[in-house]
C-alpha cells in the first residue's frame, strides 16, 4: 500500500510538473524569448564570425526547443521533488498535504534556483566566455547540490533544535545557519563577470528577472498543483474514494 | 498536550499526512530519481561541458530553454 502511494505521488508529481512546465513555458516565450533575439542581435552586430549554416532554425528554438527543454525540466523537477515530498511528509512538522507541498515547492526554489543564481545568474547569448564553459558548468552545478544539502541539512537542525527552542526560534537559527552556509560558499568560490563590453546592463537585468520568473511560476503552480493532487492520493474524500473503488469494479471500500 | 506516544492530532492540524517507510520509497527514488537526474543532464549539460553524443543537435535544440533556465550554454 505504502509503494503504491508513492507510485501515486510520483506519477501526480510528474503531472503537476508537466502542467507548471506549460505555465512556465508561456512565461519563458512571452518574457523570455524576446530578451534572447535582443541578445542575439546583439551577439550577430558584434559577431567575431559566428556564422555557419544553423543546426536548429531560431523559429524551432524558440517554440519546438525552448518546449522540449521547459517540459521536461519541469517533468524532472516534478518527480523529484514528489519523491522529496514523499521523504518529507510527516516528517518536516505539522503540515497538511497541501501546505507540505506548497512548502517542498518554496524550499525546491530557493534552493535549486535562488542560491545558485546569486552566485551563478543566468545568462543570454553573447554573455559568457566559451573557454570558461566546463568551470561554469561544473561550478553552477556544485552550487545546486551544495544549496539542496545545505537546505536539507538546515531542516534536519531545525528539527533537532525545536524541542530546546520552540518551533519559532528553531526555524529562524536553522534558516540563519543556511544562509550563513550559503555566504561561505558565496565568498570561496570563484565569481564570473563575462559581459561582453558594450553589452546593455538593461537588458542583463531584464532577462535574468525573466529567467526568475520562469522559475518562480514552475514552481510555484508545481506546489499548488501537486499539492491538490497529493491531498486527493492521501486523503480522499469519502465520495471520492468510493467512485474509485467502484471504477476499480469493487463495491465496497476497503479499509487501508 | 498529547497524551499518548502515538502522534495524536490535535483539533488545530486534522489532517497531518503518515510518514511514509523509507523502504517504500528507495526504490522509486533510486530508479525514477535517476531517470529524472538523466533527463536534467540532457536539457541542461549534454554537448557543452561534456558530450555523450556527438554533435551539436541536441545543444541546438534546447538552446534558448538552455539560457533560461538558467544553464550556461556556451
Amino acid at each position: 500500500m505504502n509503494s503504491v502511494t508513492v507510485r501515486n505521488l510520483l506519477v501526480r508529481g510528474m503531472l503537476a510538473g508537466l502542467a507548471a512546465g506549460v505555465l512556465a513555458l508561456v512565461v519563458a516565450y512571452f518574457l523570455g524569448e524576446p530578451r534572447v533575439d535582443e541578445a542575439i542581435a546583439f551577439e550577430e552586430a558584434h559577431a567575431h564570425e559566428h556564422g555557419g549554416e544553423e543546426l536548429v532554425t531560431r523559429a524551432m528554438q524558440s517554440t519546438g526547443g525552448l518546449s522540449t527543454g521547459v517540459l521536461v525540466y519541469g517533468v524532472a523537477f516534478g518527480g523529484i521533488a514528489a519523491l522529496a515530498y514523499c521523504f518529507a511528509l510527516g516528517r518536516i512538522g505539522r503540515f497538511g498535504p497541501r501546505a507540505s507541498a506548497l512548502l517542498l515547492a518554496g524550499a525546491g526554489l530557493v534552493a535549486v534556483y535562488l542560491v545558485p543564481f546569486l552566485k551563478y545568474p543566468a545568462n543570454p547569448p553573447a554573455v559568457g566566455d566559451p573557454d570558461t564553459l566546463n568551470q561554469r558548468t561544473a561550478l553552477f552545478l556544485l552550487m545546486i547540490v551544495l544549496s539542496v544539502l545545505l537546505a536539507v541539512a538546515a531542516v534536519i537542525l531545525g528539527k533537532r533544535l525545536a524541542p530546546r527552542l520552540g518551533n519559532w526560534n528553531a526555524t529562524l537559527a536553522a534558516g540563519a545557519s543556511f544562509v550563513l552556509a550559503v555566504g561561505l560558499a558565496y565568498a570561496f568560490l570563484p565569481s564570473f563577470s563575462e559581459a561582453p563590453e558594450g553589452f546593455p546592463a538593461t537588458l542583463l537585468w531584464q532577462y535574468r528577472l525573466a529567467t526568475l520568473a520562469i522559475q518562480v511560476t514552475l514552481w510555484t503552480a508545481y506546489g499548488l498543483v501537486f499539492g491538490l493532487l497529493a491531498e486527493r492520493v492521501l486523503a480522499p474524500k469519502p465520495a471520492r474514494a468510493d467512485e474509485e473503488k467502484a471504477a476499480e469494479g469493487r463495491a465496497t471500500p476497503v479499509a487501508h | 498536550m498529547a497524551q499518548s506516544a502515538v502522534a495524536q492530532p490535535t483539533v488545530t492540524t486534522p489532517d497531518v499526512p503518515a510518514k511514509l517507510p523509507i523502504g517504500a520509497i528507495a526504490p522509486w527514488a533510486v530508479f525514477l530519481g535517476i531517470l529524472m537526474l538523466v533527463l536534467l543532464y540532457f536539457v541542461g549539460a549534454e554537448q557543452g561541458a561534456t558530450s555523450l553524443v556527438s554533435g551539436e543537435g541536441v545543444h541546438e535544440w534546447v538552446h534558448d530553454a538552455r539560457h533560461l533556465l538558467g544553464f550556461p550554454c556556451h
